[in-house]
């Protein structure tokens, strides 16, 4: 056997280790059901992503409901049903630990202490100047976001100088 | 008998409710509420909804801002970025067919771009435009 073909399959051990590494829930710990419904996914997932219910505690969505005819800047209101149900839903599906800062719900998914820690290592190209991306477009990263996948499996960061 | 006739009027009015409308209907639905609010209401006018369609009302934004100038090309959405479907039936014919997403819709972005609801004329003005565009989006 040729001496390359051995580090070929060396750098492939390598790999799989790695990907084996990475293949934990990238949500750290967090099992909860993603849950996207045809409901929700019509009612939060028209302007922006679906995001699933893990991703902020039970008191962080409770107050985004109290608050959605001004929704980061948007009017975002639901009918009384809607609301009741989607309340529901995001009570069984939220994160098992509130997210919180200085004792008060987080309303941003960005702001959360566990997702500040899982972007931790974004590249700094990504992060300013002009292949920079918005911590909030998962998609841009996160090629199954839509579907509510956030795996590190279908993590590809985008390419340098490759248009968003 | 009368029961059942009356249990029969009922189901016919209740399959009548989740059919699916056109946007013909919507429109019509619209100019009665536009002849409810205003006496002298006297029909929609495609173009002055499209000067709607396009005016920012004195706020950041207008519809066609997420909508985009021709709305039957893809919109975007303009603080996520993301893709809106064609707003015009020719272009996307799921478009104006169910009412309740159409009043939950006009109500967020009404408040949106002007900061108030709007009138039955002023939504029918732009379903009227709306719908007098054909299939040819501009890409």
């Amino acid at each position: 056997m040729p001496a390359h073909s051995h580090r070929t399959a060396g750098s492939l051990a390598v790999a799989l280790l790695g990907a084996l590494a990475f293949a934990q829930p990238a949500l750290s710990g967090e099992a909860r059901p993603t849950a996207l419904t045809p409901e929700y996914v019509e009612e939060c997932g028209s302007c922006h992503v679906a995001f699933p219910g893990r991703m902020l505690g039970a008191s962080s969505w409770n107050a985004v409901l109290d608050g959605l005819d001004q929704h980061f800047g948007t009017d975002a209101s639901v009918d009384a049903a809607t609301l009741a149900s989607l309340r529901t839903l995001l009570a069984s599906t939220a994160r098992s630990k509130q997210t919180t800062q200085d004792g008060k719900p987080v309303l941003r998914i960005t702001e959360a202490r566990w997702f500040r820690h899982e972007h931790d290592e974004v590249p700094a190209r990504l992060k300013s100047g002009p292949d920079a991306i918005s911590l909030s477009s998962c998609g841009s990263c996160h090629r199954e976001a839509e579907r509510g996948s956030y795996s590190e499996r279908t993590l590809r960061l985008p390419k340098k100088g490759v248009q968003k | 008998m009368r029961i059942g006739v009356l249990i029969s009027l009922v189901l016919w009015s209740g399959a009548a409710a989740v059919r699916a409308e056109q946007p013909a209907d919507i429109e019509a639905a619209l100019a009665a509420t536009a002849r409810n609010e205003d006496a002298s209401f006297a029909g929609f006018s495609a173009q002055r909804g499209e000067r709607f369609y396009n005016a920012s009302h004195g706020g950041d934004w207008s519809c066609a801002t997420c909508h985009g100038s021709d709305p039957r090309a893809i919109g975007k959405h303009t603080v996520t970025g993301k893709a809106i479907e064609p707003l015009a039936p020719a272009a996307n014919p799921k478009r104006f067919t169910n009412p309740a997403k159409v009043e939950k819709w006009f109500r967020r972005n009404c408040n949106d771009v002007l900061d108030r609801t709007c009138t039955a004329q002023e939504r029918g003005d732009v379903l009227a435009w709306l719908r007098s565009l054909d299939a040819q989006a501009v890409r």
